[in-house]
């Protein structure tokens, strides 16, 4: 915490806007660039893995800020995820027809309906993640994770048994050719780069703060007039948010979506990323979800022991690291500089 | 009619399973505060330990044969597979909450769902994926009651519930042990000071809740036939929501809470839509903790600073 309000001090005040959106341009630029060259250079395989690492990042980052920072525990994300998910399918197959009448087809009525899908289906997710929040006004902890649990299988129930939406079969628009592949490199980590300044910047703002002291005891936190439910609910429709966006990324990468792609294993893949990493720290969460993603293809032949593996994994880190490998610390870029002074003097 | 009152008895014998589960739920959480969520993997393994030990003792034989198990044979079958999952309540204790007894609430909780996991996936690998038609314990009988039908497994399913939750009772109120559980779930602390060995008295907790378990995993597989690796997710659920639902760490309310909950899905299945009867269960678990998280028999306890 100190370290990052120290780096921020040293950036003069007033040209900080304009150096901002210099460095967003740059980035954008350049992300579009690296995303040329991944789909020129490298084949469909590891780009899959990039993509697939990418929305874990998005799911782990967005999934610590109930987990990690406030303190609760949601054991039922991958509810949030099937209906920003699906809502992104929906309304990508919906709206593509009018947006490339208005437009003409190409890659820019394909963005603005790709996006335009992702932010219903963030918004949608979020307002579940509301609802499955407000519990929180009476229950704590566990209970509140049972509730999350609860939550996430009616969702899943839910969609299983929409017929407008492919019920178990699973969605796949109305033409032959199931969803329209939007998702690409340059959309993923744009996303994954929003994602993460949005939770930062929450994170080490007084909202943040307060999160953390509801962490850490909540009782004292309500003493100092934090608003505690409402903070949680926040927290709650935030994350819920951020694992729509995830969701509807991860239904434009292939064909369709069926609900058992959201199924409590689901969850438990992104509560071992946010473990792996450490709870509380957003760098530590994208680290885990990276590693999910490359452990799953590493264990691609060995499906059947994956969960065994990582099942053990979660009790062997509980039991000797609790903190996971970061704990709460951030890798951020003060590191750097100050192993370069410390090189220098 | 006649339709209504088969619901009844088909939610009340899985009920009373649910019941047997949701017990261990309970005693676990009255005195660890924690969701013990490996709990419908013991009760899995419990099956599966009847199935095993019912085939060794040569359940196929008399089947084939025509004459059916012996009941002494079918209670040596229970017992056994009884002891087996106390075992293993009191071996994943020792090995994956004992050492985190101390730790921060959430920790405890994620090594939980770890050993669940786990058992969930070694399962698949030891007993394969693939549903296996449980052996015939009792060969079935049935009876006509005014257009009800009422199998003896059904009954066999109330009794076995029956005595075995007399029986705990009874433990609980009238042994030494009972009665320390019974001061663990006030106040840990207390307890020790009072001379308890909490080690010892948190080990029978799981081997009493872990036997129960496998007594419902028995049950279940004479009732739905079939078992497989991942049996004991939503049967667990369904049972823990059965304990939030009777006043989580109440005995009493377990039982209470496992009847409902069973009636309450055979009637959605039966009335509404087979569909949603898995559906119910979460329904009723976030109406029960949204309007009274204490639950039905439930004590509100203060927060204490």
């Amino acid at each position: 915490m100190s370290a990052g309000m120290s780096a921020a001090a040293e950036v003069p005040a007033k040209p900080r806007w304009a150096l901002r959106a210099g460095i967003f341009a740059l980035l954008l630029a350049g992300l579009y660039v690296t995303g040329l060259g991944v789909q020129a250079g490298l084949i469909e395989y590891v780009q899959r893995i990039l993509l697939i690492a990418g929305i874990n990042v998005i799911l782990a980052v967005g999934l610590n800020l109930i987990n990690g920072t406030t303190g609760q525990f949601s054991i039922g994300h991958a509810g949030f995820m099937a209906v920003g998910a699906y809502t992104a399918a929906f309304v990508g197959v919906h709206l593509a027809p009018h947006v490339s009448a208005a437009l003409g087809a190409g890659a820019l009525a394909d963005g603005i309906t790709f996006n335009l899908g992702l932010l219903v289906g963030a918004a949608l997710a979020g307002v579940a993640g509301f609802f499955v929040g407000l519990p929180s006004l009476r229950l704590k902890g566990d209970y509140l994770a049972i509730v999350t649990l609860g939550f996430g299988e009616i969702i899943r129930i839910l969609f299983n048994n929409a017929e407008f939406l492919g019920s178990a079969t699973g969605y796949f628009g109305d033409s032959a050719a199931g969803l329209p592949t939007y998702t690409n490199f340059f959309w993923v980590f744009f996303w994954v780069i929003a994602v993460i300044c949005l939770i930062r910047n929450v994170t080490f703002s007084q909202t943040g703060r307060s999160l953390v002291a509801i962490r850490e005891d909540e009782i004292a936190a309500e003493a100092m007039a934090t608003p505690t439910t409402r903070l949680k609910v926040l927290a709650f429709a935030l994350s819920a948010a951020t694992a729509g966006i995830a969701g509807g990324l991860f239904a434009h990468m292939q064909a369709g979506i069926r609900p058992e792609d959201f199924k409590f294993d689901k969850s438990i893949d992104m509560i071992v990323m946010i473990i792996v990493g450490g709870l509380g720290s957003i760098s530590g969460a994208a680290l885990g979800g990276i590693f999910v993603a490359v452990s799953l293809e590493l264990m691609r032949d060995l499906q059947q022991y994956r969960l065994v593996l990582y099942a053990l994994l979660l009790i062997v880190i509980m039991l000797v690291r609790p903190e996971g490998l970061l704990g709460q610390r951030e890798l951020h870029f003060g590191w750097l500089k100050r192993a370069r002074r410390k090189g220098g003097a | 009619m006649s339709e209504f009152f088969q619901q009844i008895i088909n939610g009340l014998s899985l009920g009373s399973i649910y019941a047997l589960i949701a017990l261990g739920y309970t005693m676990v959480y009255g005195i660890l505060k924690l969701i013990n969520f490996a709990h419908g993997e013991v009760f899995m393994v419990g099956a599966y330990s009847g199935y095993y030990i019912a085939t060794a003792l040569g359940v196929d034989g008399y089947e084939a044969s025509g004459a059916g198990f012996p009941l002494g044979l079918a209670l040596l079958v229970l017992v056994l597979a009884m002891a087996a999952s106390a075992l293993l309540g009191v071996t994943i204790e020792a090995l994956a909450y004992r050492p985190v007894r101390s730790a921060p609430r959430l920790t405890p909780l994620i090594t939980a769902i770890g050993v669940s996991l786990f058992l969930q996936n070694a399962a698949m690998l030891v007993f394969t994926p693939n549903p296996r038609r449980y052996p015939a314990i009792l060969r079935e009988l049935r009876f006509e009651l005014g257009g009800v039908i009422i199998t003896n497994i059904k009954l066999a399913i109330f009794v076995v519930a029956l005595l075995l939750m007399v029986g705990l009772k009874l433990f609980v109120q009238r042994t030494w042990t009972g009665r320390a559980m019974r001061a663990l779930s006030l106040n840990i602390d207390a307890a020790r000071l009072m001379g308890i060995d909490v080690n010892r008295t948190i080990r029978a907790t799981f081997a009493v809740g872990s036997a129960l378990a496998a007594a419902g995993g028995i049950l279940f597989g004479l009732d739905q036939i079939t078992i497989n690796p991942l049996m004991g997710v939503l049967t667990g659920l369904k049972a823990f929501v059965a304990a939030v639902l009777g006043g989580i760490g109440n005995i009493p309310g377990a039982v209470v809470g496992g009847l409902l909950i069973g009636l309450a899905e055979q009637l959605t299945a039966g009335y509404l839509s087979p569909d949603y009867r898995d559906a119910i269960t979460f329904v009723i678990l976030v109406v029960i903790l949204v309007l009274k998280p204490e639950g039905l028999l439930g004590v509100v306890r203060q927060e204490k600073v």
